[in-house]
């Protein structure tokens, strides 16, 4: 299932303003790609743009190839939605769904999109997708409460069965433990080492340590100054960037020396 | 009255502390303040006899008695900041109390004069062969239920469409178009509204046209713009996370608005659109002039006259006919009636709000 | 606020993104119904001026009064002008009193309550506030108008004679006072509660009592929201037609005498009154009447809006 990313020449914009300059990159399948970077240098810009959720931003577009697997994913015939479909997404702040219960949460995908599917079907992929994101054994008696009511730790795990339930090929997870206290955090990283048996991830954090936790390759963007757009200064597999990085930057921001 | 002012400056000096805002001379008890309207009332009391006085002035006079009574004693024991402090407190809190005189007058005035004909006939029958006694406003509630819905259908799915236009897709000088002409919209006079579905049809299907449809086509122009304001603060009030949310399991945008941003802001929907049957349920003019009367049930809204509860109450009071008073009774029942029928609505509104909104088990 | 439109021109890959029918269709429909608003109030104009011309170019003795259209209106637009500046000047005052008693002065709990209480006199019906100004309040102020009439009757707003019924302007002036006071009260509250509490706190910590901080912090910040409300309460006042149909006992044409039984109606009171029995050109007469009543509500109306949110343009900035 999972795919592999490759982009080039990616230039995004809001509006008139180049936010992201000349991005070139190639993300493994089966593998969790880091990217790390001071606020604002764009990392989260480029990874809405892998799913296409940059352009609902009014003024938002990109320049550039983003290919999945031979897909081009800005071709001028390809809807945005299928690409959301294939590329799923876990944001910084977990967003269950309010009017809806943990059951209907899991589901959302499924139902949003007005699929058949036998009960009994929708039953197991809520429990496979709950038991894929370690929160089966939490929420399996009170499937049918309010996905709010849980704790930030686990409505975050909502918010990733809800994600892998509709099976993508590609998970994008923007700061998805920053919200959180740090036995959730760990909570979610050991559920992201697991799903990348399964799928291809690509993770913004701030937290370094997080980073070299969990990534196999990471990438550091960075800006030269405000107004000016952000870049992918270096992108290497996670222990040389953390041992021996190929740019000045890149050891500055790791070491603390940042700015 | 200089007496009162006198004693209550002995006594509030004596006591230690005092009153809320104690930041840092407080010297005067409540109660003084309390003791000064008191005093007021004996006195503008033992002069009842005097001046010939009722109720109203009663109460005037013991309240402005009664704030200078505080001004003057606060300024005495206080200073003069202090005193205008309180002389502005009295002030403020007389406006108010101002302001519920019309209020429960109003209700007690219609409630009292209307009870007497809350019966079951004035639910059951029309005013068809009725002279003088008897009779009722059926024909008139069912017009103003039919009214109503119409009004409601048409303008709940062009008011939410526009409000999910505006929220969701606008950009750019259409929107502010729009949200201009919606300001607009909410304040052209009812009757101007009445003007307009008559001269509407009267172009088309000749003057002197009276229709169901024509009023509800005129309350519609003045629900819609009601109905986009509510439905558009509520749609804003849905976080832009949970579209996202949507976006992100490739649902269409479309889907999103339906299923997710709509059943979110379901609460806040429901309440406005209450509120703005409520705004448009006792609407005379336009009506007036688009339904006229009729004694009899219609309940076609596409043909001829039709009856309304606020059109009903208004040509039984003003056309009585002899003797007066049967008319006159019906009448104030029908203003009952419509007064129950808002408030019920403006309850039924806090209700949805209450027990419709999205409960987070937090 | 989202949108799936794309990218005007942008070269390389994106080209105009695709669309589902779904999305075509539902927004298609979303933006046919603002339209559609755009399309009602033009209507509105133009079959008004459609309505209206007969009666603009017939000649002057087939208007009613046989004074030609502008001497028929002139005195019903003097009443409009007239009751709903009386209202205005009475529902101002107290309307931000009554704000800032809800704001500041009523212990918390209570002061949602008591907001709503005020907010429920705009939910009775304009024909209910009639039945009560013609039985209830009228004969309540008759004594009063006598008063008024001996002791400042050289005064020509209280020239008298005294209406034995009570059924004059400024009666009909303190009805729409009462019926545009929740509206008036209701915006001078939400500025007043959006003042920002730093300046209040500012205000407070220099030693300021309540009276003192209000008039250092509160009134300057919401002056322009107390104006604009009050020129909606005055849109409102201009185009109230049945509680002054109602009230209002009409004889003869312009006085500012506003205690006695002989007054002018207003535009929108008339037209309630005249179009049930009308016919013909009488009817276009009325109509263009309306049309002069919808061109001063609309240019009112558009004064506040203009005024609030110049308003709301500055408090964004804070």
């Amino acid at each position: 299932m999972a795919k592999r990313i490759d982009v080039s020449d990616l230039n995004i914009y809001y509006g008139n303003f180049l936010a992201v300059e000349g991005v070139n990159v190639s993300i493994e399948p089966r593998s969790i790609t880091a990217l790390i970077g001071p606020s604002g240098c764009g990392k989260s810009t480029f990874l809405r743009s892998i799913n296409r959720m940059h352009e609902v931003i009014p003024g938002g577009r990109v320049e550039g190839k983003i290919v999945m697997d031979g897909q081009d994913l800005y071709g001028p015939d390809v809807d945005p939605v299928d690409v959301r479909r294939q590329i799923g997404m876990v944001f910084q702040r977990p967003n269950p769904f309010p009017t809806m219960s943990i059951y209907e949460n899991v589901a959302a995908g499924i139902r949003l999109n007005a699929k058949k599917m036998k009960k009994s079907d929708l039953d197991d992929l809520v429990e496979r997708s709950l038991r894929g994101a370690n929160l089966w054994i939490e929420v399996k008696d009170r499937l049918n409460r309010p996905g709010a009511g849980l704790s930030g730790g686990q409505q975050q795990r909502l918010c990733i069965a809800r994600a892998i339930a509709v099976e993508p090929d590609v998970l994008l997870m923007d700061e998805p433990a920053s919200a959180l206290d740090p036995i959730s955090t760990l909570a979610i990283e050991d559920l992201m080492a697991d799903l990348k048996e399964r799928f291809t991830i690509v993770i913004v954090t701030h937290n370094m340590q997080q980073a070299a936790r969990v990534s196999e390759q990471t990438g550091f963007f960075n800006l030269n100054g405000v107004g000016q757009p952000g870049r992918l200064i270096e992108f290497n597999p996670t222990e040389k960037i953390f041992s021996n990085p190929d740019e000045k930057a890149t050891e500055d921001y790791i070491s603390g020396r940042f700015g | 009255m200089s007496q009162i002012s006198t004693a209550s400056v002995a006594t509030g000096g004596s006591a230690p502390s005092g009153p809320r805002r104690s930041e840092r001379t407080g010297r005067l008890p409540n109660w003084a303040l309390w003791a000064c309207f008191a005093g007021a009332a004996v006195v503008v009391g033992a002069l009842w006899p005097v001046f010939d006085l009722n109720i109203a002035l009663f109460v005037l006079y013991t309240v402005v008695l009664g704030t200078l009574a505080v001004y003057l004693l606060t300024r005495t024991t206080e200073g003069s900041r202090r005193a205008t402090d309180r002389l502005v407190t009295c002030l403020v809190v007389s406006a108010f109390g101002l302001a519920m005189v019309p209020l429960v007058s109003l209700v007690w005035e219609v409630v009292s004069r209307g009870a007497a004909r809350l019966d079951g006939e004035f639910f059951s029958s029309s005013l068809v062969g009725i002279v003088g006694e008897g009779g009722g406003a059926y024909h008139a509630i069912m017009g103003t239920l039919i009214i109503t819905a119409l009004t409601t259908l048409i303008s709940v799915p062009i008011g939410l469409m526009t409000a999910i236009f505006l929220v969701e897709y606008a950009r750019g000088r259409l929107k502010r178009a729009i949200t201009f002409m919606v300001d607009v919209m909410t304040g052209i006079p009812s009757i101007v509204a009445g003007l307009f579905a008559y001269a509407l049809f009267a172009i088309f299907l000749g003057p002197g046209i009276r229709l169901g449809i024509m009023g509800a086509i005129a309350l519609s122009v003045l629900m819609i713009p009601v109905v986009v304001r509510s439905a558009e603060e509520v749609l804003k009030l849905v976080p832009n996370e949970l579209r996202e949310a949507s976006y992100a399991l490739g649902v269409p945008k479309w889907r999103t608005i339906v299923k997710v941003v709509i059943p979110t802001a379901i609460a806040g929907l429901g309440t406005g659109v209450t509120l703005a049957i409520a705004r448009v349920v006792g609407e005379t003019a336009p009506l007036l002039i688009t339904l006229g009367i009729t004694n009899a049930t219609n309940v076609n809204a596409f043909d001829s006259r039709m009856a309304t509860l606020p059109v009903y109450a208004y040509y039984q009071l003003t056309q009585p006919g002899v003797p007066p008073q049967f008319a006159t009774d019906r009448a104030w029942t029908a203003a009952l009636v419509l007064i129950i029928l808002v408030m019920g609505l403006n309850v039924v509104a806090r209700f949805i709000s209450r027990f419709f909104a999205p409960k987070s088990g937090r | 606020m989202s949108s799936t439109r794309t990218t005007p021109p942008s070269p390389a890959g994106t080209g105009r993104s695709v669309r589902r029918p779904g999305d075509r269709v539902f927004a298609g429909t979303a933006k046919g119904a603002g339209i559609l608003i755009l399309v009602i109030l033009a209507g509105v104009a133009a079959f008004l001026v459609v309505e209206a011309v007969p009666a603009l170019t017939a000649p002057a003795e087939d208007i009613p009064g046989d004074r030609g259209l502008a001497g028929y209106i002139a005195p019903l637009v003097f009443g409009t002008l007239l009751a709903a500046v009386i209202a205005l000047l009475v529902a101002t005052p107290l309307a931000v009193a009554i704000a800032l008693f809800i704001a500041y002065y009523a212990p918390r709990r209570m002061a949602q309550g008591l907001g709503y209480l005020v907010d429920l006199l705009a939910a009775i019906p304009s024909i209910v506030y009639g039945f009560w100004g013609i039985f209830w309040l009228a004969p309540k102020l008759v004594p009063f108008y006598e008063w008024l009439e001996r002791r400042l009757g050289f005064i020509p707003l209280f020239a008298g004679p005294a209406s034995t019924t009570g059924r004059t302007m400024l009666t009909a002036g303190l009805v729409l006072a009462v019926m545009i006071l929740p509206i008036v009260s209701a915006i001078s509250r939400e500025v007043f509660l959006q003042v920002p509490s730093l300046h209040r706190e500012a205000a407070l910590a220099l030693g300021a009592t309540r009276w003192e901080m209000i008039r250092m912090a509160v009134l300057p910040y919401g002056r322009s929201g107390v104006i604009g409300g009050s020129m909606l309460g005055l849109g409102r006042a201009l185009g109230e037609t049945m509680a002054v149909a109602i009230v209002l006992s009409v004889s003869g044409g312009i006085t500012f005498n506003l205690i006695s039984s002989g007054n002018p109606s207003t535009i929108a009171a008339n037209i309630a009154l005249e179009f049930p029995e009308s016919s013909g050109i009488d009817i276009n007469t009325l109509i263009a009447s309306g049309l002069a009543l919808f061109v001063i509500t609309l240019a009112v109306n558009m004064l506040a809006r203009a005024i609030v949110n110049r308003r709301a343009d500055f408090s964004g900035a804070n």
